[in-house]
Protein backbone atom coordinates (compact mmCIF):
# COMPACT_ATOMS: atom_id res chain seq x y z
CA UNK A 1 0.00 0.00 0.00
CA UNK A 2 0.94 3.47 -0.39
CA UNK A 3 -0.03 6.44 2.11
CA UNK A 4 0.82 10.39 1.81
CA UNK A 5 2.62 11.70 4.83
CA UNK A 6 1.99 15.27 5.78
CA UNK A 7 4.81 15.48 8.33
CA UNK A 8 5.73 18.60 11.20
CA UNK A 9 8.99 19.58 10.48
CA UNK A 10 10.93 21.60 12.81
CA UNK A 11 14.96 21.84 13.71
CA UNK A 12 14.12 23.02 17.13
CA UNK A 13 12.15 24.57 19.69
CA UNK A 14 13.40 28.38 18.93
CA UNK A 15 12.92 27.94 15.05
CA UNK A 16 9.04 27.75 13.12
CA UNK A 17 7.71 24.64 12.13
CA UNK A 18 6.37 23.76 9.11
CA UNK A 19 4.29 20.61 7.47
CA UNK A 20 6.57 18.66 4.88
CA UNK A 21 4.50 15.98 2.40
CA UNK A 22 6.22 12.62 2.26
CA UNK A 23 5.05 9.90 -0.21
CA UNK A 24 5.52 6.14 1.42
CA UNK A 25 5.20 3.60 -0.95
CA UNK A 26 5.58 -0.18 -1.35
CA UNK A 27 3.92 -0.63 2.60
CA UNK A 28 2.81 -3.79 3.84
CA UNK A 29 -0.86 -3.69 5.49
CA UNK A 30 0.95 -5.22 8.73
CA UNK A 31 3.86 -3.18 9.07
CA UNK A 32 3.82 -0.96 12.45
CA UNK A 33 3.32 3.10 11.73
CA UNK A 34 6.95 3.43 13.59
CA UNK A 35 8.14 0.84 10.96
CA UNK A 36 6.57 2.81 8.58
CA UNK A 37 8.32 5.77 9.20
CA UNK A 38 11.61 3.79 9.42
CA UNK A 39 11.27 2.96 5.90
CA UNK A 40 10.41 6.22 4.89
CA UNK A 41 13.86 7.90 6.73
CA UNK A 42 15.67 4.73 5.20
CA UNK A 43 14.54 6.34 2.01
CA UNK A 44 15.11 9.55 2.97
CA UNK A 45 19.09 9.03 4.19
CA UNK A 46 19.49 7.29 1.12
CA UNK A 47 18.56 10.70 -0.43
CA UNK A 48 20.98 12.44 1.94
CA UNK A 49 17.87 14.21 3.36
CA UNK A 50 17.64 14.71 7.22
CA UNK A 51 15.53 12.16 8.13
CA UNK A 52 12.05 12.52 10.47
CA UNK A 53 12.77 12.45 14.10
CA UNK A 54 10.53 10.89 16.28
CA UNK A 55 10.58 9.19 19.86
CA UNK A 56 10.28 5.54 20.10
CA UNK A 57 11.84 2.66 22.58
CA UNK A 58 10.13 -0.56 23.69
CA UNK A 59 7.58 -0.39 20.56
CA UNK A 60 5.26 -2.66 22.99
CA UNK A 61 3.36 0.03 24.33
CA UNK A 62 4.72 -0.41 27.88
CA UNK A 63 7.71 2.16 27.84
CA UNK A 64 5.84 5.50 27.25
CA UNK A 65 7.95 6.83 24.97
CA UNK A 66 6.02 7.13 21.33
CA UNK A 67 4.30 10.42 20.98
CA UNK A 68 2.48 11.09 17.81
CA UNK A 69 -0.50 12.51 17.33
CA UNK A 70 -2.05 11.27 14.23
CA UNK A 71 -4.43 12.85 12.22
CA UNK A 72 -4.77 14.82 14.99
CA UNK A 73 -5.27 12.20 17.69
CA UNK A 74 -2.36 11.41 20.01
CA UNK A 75 -1.07 8.07 19.09
CA UNK A 76 -3.61 7.45 16.43
CA UNK A 77 -6.33 5.41 15.90
CA UNK A 78 -7.40 2.51 18.07
CA UNK A 79 -8.42 2.38 21.81
CA UNK A 80 -6.19 1.93 24.39
CA UNK A 81 -3.19 1.54 22.05
CA UNK A 82 0.41 3.62 22.00
CA UNK A 83 1.74 5.19 18.60
CA UNK A 84 3.91 1.84 18.49
CA UNK A 85 0.58 -0.31 18.54
CA UNK A 86 -0.94 1.11 15.84
CA UNK A 87 -0.66 -0.67 12.26
CA UNK A 88 -0.67 0.34 8.45
CA UNK A 89 -4.06 -1.57 7.96
CA UNK A 90 -5.59 1.07 10.37
CA UNK A 91 -5.23 3.13 7.02
CA UNK A 92 -6.73 3.01 3.41
CA UNK A 93 -4.62 2.55 0.70
CA UNK A 94 -3.70 6.14 -1.12
CA UNK A 95 -4.59 8.49 2.04
CA UNK A 96 -2.83 11.72 3.54
CA UNK A 97 -1.88 10.75 6.66
CA UNK A 98 -1.22 14.34 9.01
CA UNK A 99 1.89 13.35 11.85
CA UNK A 100 1.90 16.22 14.36
CA UNK A 101 3.84 16.30 17.73
CA UNK A 102 2.39 16.19 20.78
CA UNK A 103 1.14 19.70 21.58
CA UNK A 104 1.58 21.56 24.68
CA UNK A 105 3.80 24.35 25.99
CA UNK A 106 5.35 22.45 28.69
CA UNK A 107 6.28 19.89 25.90
CA UNK A 108 8.15 22.13 23.89
CA UNK A 109 9.41 20.91 20.59
CA UNK A 110 13.31 18.95 20.52
CA UNK A 111 13.43 17.76 16.80
CA UNK A 112 10.10 17.10 14.50
CA UNK A 113 8.09 14.69 16.40
CA UNK A 114 10.00 14.86 19.36
CA UNK A 115 9.10 16.91 22.42
CA UNK A 116 10.72 17.49 25.71
CA UNK A 117 8.33 16.03 28.65
CA UNK A 118 10.56 16.81 31.23
CA UNK A 119 7.79 18.95 33.22
CA UNK A 120 6.00 15.28 33.99
CA UNK A 121 9.88 14.30 35.72
CA UNK A 122 9.60 17.29 37.55
CA UNK A 123 5.98 16.66 38.93
CA UNK A 124 7.15 13.26 39.66
CA UNK A 125 9.94 14.59 41.77
CA UNK A 126 7.97 17.57 43.78
CA UNK A 127 5.86 14.24 45.00
CA UNK A 128 5.57 11.33 43.13
CA UNK A 129 7.51 8.68 45.23
CA UNK A 130 7.12 7.16 49.03
CA UNK A 131 9.84 7.69 51.74
CA UNK A 132 10.97 4.69 53.01
CA UNK A 133 13.77 3.36 55.17
CA UNK A 134 16.55 1.48 53.31
CA UNK A 135 17.52 -1.80 54.74
CA UNK A 136 16.15 -5.20 54.01
CA UNK A 137 13.01 -5.26 52.28
CA UNK A 138 9.76 -5.60 54.15
CA UNK A 139 7.42 -8.59 54.52
CA UNK A 140 5.34 -8.78 51.34
CA UNK A 141 2.00 -9.39 53.26
CA UNK A 142 2.75 -7.79 56.46
CA UNK A 143 0.58 -4.45 55.36
CA UNK A 144 -2.72 -6.09 54.68
CA UNK A 145 -4.38 -4.00 51.83
CA UNK A 146 -7.92 -5.10 50.24
CA UNK A 147 -8.12 -6.72 46.94
CA UNK A 148 -10.28 -3.85 45.56
CA UNK A 149 -7.96 -0.93 47.02
CA UNK A 150 -4.58 -3.03 45.30
CA UNK A 151 -7.03 -3.52 41.70
CA UNK A 152 -7.51 0.16 41.76
CA UNK A 153 -3.79 1.09 42.81
CA UNK A 154 -2.80 -0.56 39.88
CA UNK A 155 -5.45 1.04 37.50
CA UNK A 156 -3.54 4.20 38.44
CA UNK A 157 0.36 2.58 38.04
CA UNK A 158 -0.84 1.63 35.07
CA UNK A 159 -0.10 5.20 33.42
CA UNK A 160 3.61 4.95 31.21
CA UNK A 161 3.79 8.43 31.48
CA UNK A 162 3.76 9.17 27.47
CA UNK A 163 1.97 11.82 28.27
CA UNK A 164 -1.30 11.66 25.65
CA UNK A 165 -3.37 12.85 28.07
CA UNK A 166 -1.78 16.63 27.44
CA UNK A 167 -1.73 16.09 23.91
CA UNK A 168 -5.24 15.00 23.79
CA UNK A 169 -6.67 17.94 25.96
CA UNK A 170 -8.57 20.43 24.49
CA UNK A 171 -6.45 22.23 27.42
CA UNK A 172 -3.61 20.66 27.39
CA UNK A 173 -3.65 19.71 31.00
CA UNK A 174 -1.65 17.45 32.69
CA UNK A 175 -4.53 16.35 35.12
CA UNK A 176 -5.47 12.78 34.20
CA UNK A 177 -1.37 12.14 34.22
CA UNK A 178 -0.98 13.78 38.03
CA UNK A 179 -4.25 12.36 38.90
CA UNK A 180 -2.78 8.72 38.14
CA UNK A 181 0.19 9.36 39.48
CA UNK A 182 -1.08 10.87 43.05
CA UNK A 183 -3.67 8.81 43.56
CA UNK A 184 -1.94 5.19 42.87
CA UNK A 185 -0.09 6.10 46.20
CA UNK A 186 -2.43 7.84 48.01
CA UNK A 187 -4.84 5.14 48.06
CA UNK A 188 -2.05 2.60 49.24
CA UNK A 189 -1.12 2.71 53.14
CA UNK A 190 2.39 3.39 52.24
CA UNK A 191 1.93 6.37 50.43
CA UNK A 192 -0.96 8.03 53.39
CA UNK A 193 1.88 9.70 55.18
CA UNK A 194 2.49 11.88 52.20
CA UNK A 195 -1.16 11.74 50.97
CA UNK A 196 -1.76 15.81 51.46
CA UNK A 197 2.08 17.11 50.46
CA UNK A 198 1.97 15.00 47.70
CA UNK A 199 -0.73 15.94 45.86
CA UNK A 200 -0.60 20.19 46.62
CA UNK A 201 3.00 19.97 45.73
CA UNK A 202 2.05 17.68 42.68
CA UNK A 203 -0.72 20.40 41.92
CA UNK A 204 1.57 23.11 42.49
CA UNK A 205 4.58 21.95 40.46
CA UNK A 206 1.65 21.16 37.25
CA UNK A 207 0.23 24.49 37.38
CA UNK A 208 3.87 26.29 37.48
CA UNK A 209 5.08 24.27 34.03
CA UNK A 210 2.20 25.89 32.66
CA UNK A 211 -0.26 23.23 31.57
CA UNK A 212 -4.04 24.31 30.96
CA UNK A 213 -6.90 23.67 33.29
CA UNK A 214 -9.38 20.71 33.43
CA UNK A 215 -13.00 21.42 32.04
CA UNK A 216 -13.84 17.93 32.46
CA UNK A 217 -14.16 16.86 29.05
CA UNK A 218 -12.51 13.86 29.71
CA UNK A 219 -10.46 13.52 25.92
CA UNK A 220 -7.54 12.44 27.95
CA UNK A 221 -9.04 9.03 29.13
CA UNK A 222 -10.02 8.48 25.81
CA UNK A 223 -6.50 8.61 24.21
CA UNK A 224 -5.12 7.16 27.20
CA UNK A 225 -2.70 3.69 25.53
CA UNK A 226 -4.21 2.55 29.03
CA UNK A 227 -7.51 3.67 29.35
CA UNK A 228 -6.61 5.65 32.83
CA UNK A 229 -10.03 6.49 34.38
CA UNK A 230 -11.07 10.35 35.01
CA UNK A 231 -12.26 8.83 37.91
CA UNK A 232 -8.79 9.54 39.33
CA UNK A 233 -8.86 13.31 38.49
CA UNK A 234 -11.97 13.66 40.84
CA UNK A 235 -10.42 11.26 43.24
CA UNK A 236 -7.17 13.77 43.06
CA UNK A 237 -9.36 16.54 43.22
CA UNK A 238 -11.37 15.56 46.52
CA UNK A 239 -7.79 14.82 48.13
CA UNK A 240 -6.70 18.07 46.88
CA UNK A 241 -10.12 19.90 48.54
CA UNK A 242 -9.23 17.94 51.64
CA UNK A 243 -5.38 18.54 51.84
CA UNK A 244 -6.04 22.57 51.81
CA UNK A 245 -8.72 22.82 53.92
CA UNK A 246 -6.20 20.72 56.50
CA UNK A 247 -3.68 22.56 55.74
CA UNK A 248 -5.39 25.97 56.30
CA UNK A 249 -6.91 24.86 59.22
CA UNK A 250 -4.80 22.91 61.19
CA UNK A 251 -2.12 24.56 60.07
CA UNK A 252 0.14 22.17 59.15
CA UNK A 253 3.82 23.72 57.97
CA UNK A 254 4.04 23.73 53.91
CA UNK A 255 6.96 21.19 53.86
CA UNK A 256 5.63 19.03 56.42
CA UNK B 1 -16.12 27.83 38.36
CA UNK B 2 -17.73 24.84 40.14
CA UNK B 3 -19.03 26.41 43.26
CA UNK B 4 -20.15 29.63 41.61
CA UNK B 5 -22.09 27.31 38.88
CA UNK B 6 -23.54 25.38 42.09
CA UNK B 7 -24.89 28.40 43.55
CA UNK B 8 -26.18 29.89 39.98
CA UNK B 9 -28.03 26.55 39.40
CA UNK B 10 -29.76 26.76 42.71
CA UNK B 11 -30.52 30.09 41.42
CA UNK B 12 -31.89 29.04 38.54
CA UNK B 13 -33.86 26.23 39.90
CA UNK B 14 -35.43 28.41 42.53
CA UNK B 15 -36.23 30.98 39.73
CA UNK B 16 -37.89 28.36 37.85
CA UNK B 17 -39.96 27.41 40.78
CA UNK B 18 -40.88 30.81 41.12
CA UNK B 19 -42.11 31.05 37.12
CA UNK B 20 -44.02 28.30 37.19
CA UNK B 21 -46.47 30.19 39.88
CA UNK B 22 -48.01 31.72 36.72
CA UNK B 23 -49.87 28.79 35.79
CA UNK B 24 -51.66 29.32 39.25
CA UNK B 25 -54.28 32.45 39.32
CA UNK B 26 -52.53 35.58 39.65
CA UNK B 27 -52.95 36.19 43.30
CA UNK B 28 -50.07 33.86 43.85
CA UNK B 29 -47.11 35.08 41.29
CA UNK B 30 -47.89 38.70 43.00
CA UNK B 31 -48.15 37.22 46.38
CA UNK B 32 -45.14 35.60 46.15
CA UNK B 33 -43.33 38.40 44.48
CA UNK B 34 -44.54 40.96 47.02
CA UNK B 35 -43.32 38.74 49.87
CA UNK B 36 -39.69 39.23 47.79
CA UNK B 37 -39.74 42.79 48.09
CA UNK B 38 -40.89 43.07 51.33
CA UNK B 39 -37.84 41.59 52.23
CA UNK B 40 -35.99 45.01 52.09
CA UNK B 41 -32.18 44.70 52.63
CA UNK B 42 -32.19 41.03 52.70
CA UNK B 43 -33.36 41.02 49.29
CA UNK B 44 -30.42 43.53 48.33
CA UNK B 45 -28.12 41.72 50.30
CA UNK B 46 -29.31 38.68 47.68
CA UNK B 47 -29.23 40.21 44.64
CA UNK B 48 -25.79 41.27 45.72
CA UNK B 49 -24.61 38.42 46.58
CA UNK B 50 -25.61 36.64 42.97
CA UNK B 51 -24.25 39.62 41.17
CA UNK B 52 -20.76 39.00 42.57
CA UNK B 53 -21.36 35.30 42.01
CA UNK B 54 -21.98 35.93 38.53
CA UNK B 55 -19.04 38.47 38.08
CA UNK B 56 -16.71 35.53 40.18
CA UNK B 57 -18.10 33.08 37.58
CA UNK B 58 -17.32 35.53 34.63
CA UNK B 59 -13.95 36.15 35.68
CA UNK B 60 -12.83 32.76 36.55
CA UNK B 61 -13.75 31.62 33.10
CA UNK B 62 -11.92 34.53 31.38
CA UNK B 63 -8.92 33.62 33.54
CA UNK B 64 -9.59 29.67 32.37
CA UNK B 65 -9.93 30.66 28.39
CA UNK B 66 -6.99 32.65 28.55
CA UNK B 67 -4.76 29.89 30.91
CA UNK B 68 -6.15 27.33 28.54
CA UNK B 69 -5.28 29.11 25.45
CA UNK B 70 -1.36 29.89 26.68
CA UNK B 71 -1.26 25.99 27.35
CA UNK B 72 -0.97 25.56 23.43
CA UNK B 73 0.19 27.74 21.82
CA UNK B 74 -0.14 25.82 18.88
CA UNK B 75 -2.79 24.09 17.41
CA UNK B 76 -3.71 20.73 15.62
CA UNK B 77 -3.60 20.56 11.88
CA UNK B 78 -6.05 17.68 12.64
CA UNK B 79 -8.16 18.75 14.74
CA UNK B 80 -9.79 15.63 16.60
CA UNK B 81 -12.67 15.11 19.12
CA UNK B 82 -12.74 11.71 20.87
CA UNK B 83 -15.83 12.61 23.12
CA UNK B 84 -16.27 15.84 24.48
CA UNK B 85 -19.59 17.03 23.76
CA UNK B 86 -20.63 19.93 21.83
CA UNK B 87 -22.04 21.67 24.91
CA UNK B 88 -18.43 21.75 26.76
CA UNK B 89 -16.79 22.75 23.85
CA UNK B 90 -18.92 25.72 24.00
CA UNK B 91 -19.22 26.58 27.38
CA UNK B 92 -17.48 30.21 26.90
CA UNK B 93 -19.51 31.50 23.87
CA UNK B 94 -23.05 30.44 24.87
CA UNK B 95 -21.86 31.90 28.22
CA UNK B 96 -21.64 35.54 26.96
CA UNK B 97 -24.37 34.94 25.19
CA UNK B 98 -26.60 33.70 28.50
CA UNK B 99 -24.69 36.75 29.81
CA UNK B 100 -26.37 38.91 27.59
CA UNK B 101 -29.44 37.50 27.90
CA UNK B 102 -29.21 38.15 31.58
CA UNK B 103 -28.60 41.61 31.33
CA UNK B 104 -31.59 42.40 29.32
CA UNK B 105 -33.96 40.11 31.54
CA UNK B 106 -32.78 42.32 34.25
CA UNK B 107 -33.64 45.62 32.11
CA UNK B 108 -36.61 44.07 31.15
CA UNK B 109 -38.13 43.12 34.42
CA UNK B 110 -36.56 43.79 37.36
CA UNK B 111 -35.11 47.38 36.69
CA UNK B 112 -38.07 47.67 33.85
CA UNK B 113 -35.89 50.55 31.49
CA UNK B 114 -37.21 49.33 28.95
CA UNK B 115 -40.52 48.89 29.16
CA UNK B 116 -41.94 51.80 31.37
CA UNK B 117 -45.45 51.02 30.82
CA UNK B 118 -45.21 48.09 33.19
CA UNK B 119 -45.36 50.39 35.69
CA UNK B 120 -49.27 51.01 35.20
CA UNK B 121 -50.20 47.27 35.56
CA UNK B 122 -51.55 47.26 39.14
CA UNK B 123 -53.08 44.60 40.93
CA UNK B 124 -54.75 44.54 44.85
CA UNK B 125 -53.60 41.52 46.81
CA UNK B 126 -56.79 39.85 47.71
CA UNK B 127 -55.43 37.38 50.94
CA UNK B 128 -53.01 36.99 53.12
CA UNK B 129 -51.23 39.66 55.57
CA UNK B 130 -51.03 42.16 52.84
CA UNK B 131 -54.40 41.88 51.79
CA UNK B 132 -55.67 45.41 50.51
CA UNK B 133 -52.00 46.34 49.57
CA UNK B 134 -51.87 47.62 45.95
CA UNK B 135 -48.96 46.19 44.31
CA UNK B 136 -47.03 45.83 40.73
CA UNK B 137 -48.97 42.88 38.83
CA UNK B 138 -46.08 40.64 37.93
CA UNK B 139 -48.42 38.21 36.27
CA UNK B 140 -50.24 40.87 33.94
CA UNK B 141 -46.56 42.07 33.29
CA UNK B 142 -45.51 38.35 32.65
CA UNK B 143 -48.57 37.87 30.22
CA UNK B 144 -47.78 41.35 28.48
CA UNK B 145 -44.33 40.63 27.93
CA UNK B 146 -45.04 37.15 26.60
CA UNK B 147 -47.34 37.99 24.08
CA UNK B 148 -45.07 39.95 21.96
CA UNK B 149 -43.67 36.70 19.64
CA UNK B 150 -40.61 38.36 19.25
CA UNK B 151 -39.39 38.37 23.08
CA UNK B 152 -41.01 34.97 23.24
CA UNK B 153 -38.46 33.65 20.43
CA UNK B 154 -36.22 35.64 21.77
CA UNK B 155 -36.79 34.02 25.51
CA UNK B 156 -37.04 30.57 24.62
CA UNK B 157 -33.83 30.79 22.65
CA UNK B 158 -32.24 32.01 25.52
CA UNK B 159 -33.49 29.49 28.04
CA UNK B 160 -32.46 26.79 25.31
CA UNK B 161 -28.99 28.21 25.21
CA UNK B 162 -28.60 27.91 28.91
CA UNK B 163 -30.13 24.73 29.30
CA UNK B 164 -27.47 23.69 26.93
CA UNK B 165 -24.64 25.50 28.98
CA UNK B 166 -26.07 23.24 31.92
CA UNK B 167 -26.01 20.16 30.32
CA UNK B 168 -22.03 20.35 30.25
CA UNK B 169 -22.40 22.33 33.42
CA UNK B 170 -24.42 20.95 35.81
CA UNK B 171 -22.23 17.19 35.44
CA UNK B 172 -19.14 19.08 35.97
CA UNK B 173 -19.60 20.40 39.15
CA UNK B 174 -19.72 16.78 40.36
CA UNK B 175 -16.24 16.11 39.20
CA UNK B 176 -14.58 19.03 39.81
CA UNK B 177 -15.68 19.32 43.76
CA UNK B 178 -14.29 15.07 43.44
CA UNK B 179 -18.20 13.70 44.05
CA UNK B 180 -18.03 11.59 41.03
CA UNK B 181 -16.17 8.43 40.69
CA UNK B 182 -17.43 5.06 38.16
CA UNK B 183 -20.50 3.82 40.73
CA UNK B 184 -21.60 7.92 39.98
CA UNK B 185 -20.78 8.88 36.97
CA UNK B 186 -24.49 7.04 35.03
CA UNK B 187 -26.59 8.75 37.46
CA UNK B 188 -24.66 12.35 37.12
CA UNK B 189 -24.97 11.83 32.84
CA UNK B 190 -28.50 10.57 33.36
CA UNK B 191 -29.84 13.44 35.96
CA UNK B 192 -27.34 16.16 34.35
CA UNK B 193 -29.59 15.53 30.90
CA UNK B 194 -32.49 15.46 32.53
CA UNK B 195 -31.69 18.15 34.44
CA UNK B 196 -31.56 20.39 31.06
CA UNK B 197 -33.96 19.16 29.34
CA UNK B 198 -36.53 19.72 32.31
CA UNK B 199 -35.36 22.49 32.96
CA UNK B 200 -35.63 24.18 29.18
CA UNK B 201 -39.03 22.38 28.85
CA UNK B 202 -40.43 24.00 32.24
CA UNK B 203 -39.16 27.51 30.70
CA UNK B 204 -40.32 27.36 27.54
CA UNK B 205 -44.05 26.06 28.61
CA UNK B 206 -44.22 29.54 30.09
CA UNK B 207 -44.10 31.35 27.07
CA UNK B 208 -45.90 29.22 24.78
CA UNK B 209 -48.30 28.85 27.32
CA UNK B 210 -48.91 32.80 26.69
CA UNK B 211 -48.76 33.01 23.36
CA UNK B 212 -51.20 30.09 23.16
CA UNK B 213 -53.57 31.45 25.28
CA UNK B 214 -53.55 29.39 27.89
CA UNK B 215 -52.42 31.69 30.49
CA UNK B 216 -54.27 35.41 30.28
CA UNK B 217 -54.92 38.18 32.27
CA UNK B 218 -57.53 40.36 32.54
CA UNK B 219 -55.42 43.37 33.75
CA UNK B 220 -53.32 42.70 30.27
CA UNK B 221 -56.97 42.96 28.29
CA UNK B 222 -58.22 45.68 29.98
CA UNK B 223 -55.54 48.44 29.33
CA UNK B 224 -54.95 46.60 26.24
CA UNK B 225 -53.05 48.61 23.42
CA UNK B 226 -53.35 52.14 25.16
CA UNK B 227 -50.84 51.21 27.82
CA UNK B 228 -48.00 52.07 25.24
CA UNK B 229 -49.24 55.02 24.84
CA UNK B 230 -50.18 56.36 27.61
CA UNK B 231 -47.99 58.71 29.74
CA UNK B 232 -47.07 57.60 33.30
CA UNK B 233 -48.85 58.10 36.06
CA UNK B 234 -46.67 60.14 38.75
CA UNK B 235 -47.50 58.19 41.66
CA UNK B 236 -46.30 54.62 39.83
CA UNK B 237 -42.89 55.25 38.99
CA UNK B 238 -41.62 53.37 42.64
CA UNK B 239 -43.75 50.79 43.69
CA UNK B 240 -46.45 51.67 46.33
CA UNK B 241 -44.84 48.91 48.79
CA UNK B 242 -41.13 50.34 48.77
Amino acid sequence: MNVTLKVWRQKNADEAGYFETLEARNLNPDMSFLEMLDVVNNELEADNKMPVAFDHDCREGICGTCSLTINGQPHGPGEGVASCQVYMRSFKDGDTITIEPFRAKPFPVIRDLVVDRTAFDKIIQSGGFVTVRTGSAPDANAIPIPKETADLAMDAAACIGCGACVAACKNASAMLFVAAKASQLNMLPQGKAEKDTRVLKMVATMDEAGFGNCTNQYECSAACPKLISEDFIGQMNRDYLFASLRQKFLRRKKNA
Amino acid sequence: MALTGLILVLFVIGHLIGNLQIFAEPEVINQYAHFLHSLGPLLWLVRAFLLITVILHVWMAVLLVIENRKARPQGYEGEHTHRASYASRTMQYIGIIVLAFILFHLAHFTLRVTHPEYEQLRYVLQEGAYQGTEVLDVHAMMVMGFQKPLVSLFYIFAVGLLAFHLRHGFGSIFQTLGLRNKYWAGTIEKTTITFAVAYFLLNAAIPLSVMSGVVDNENVNSIGESAEVLTLPEDASSESTE
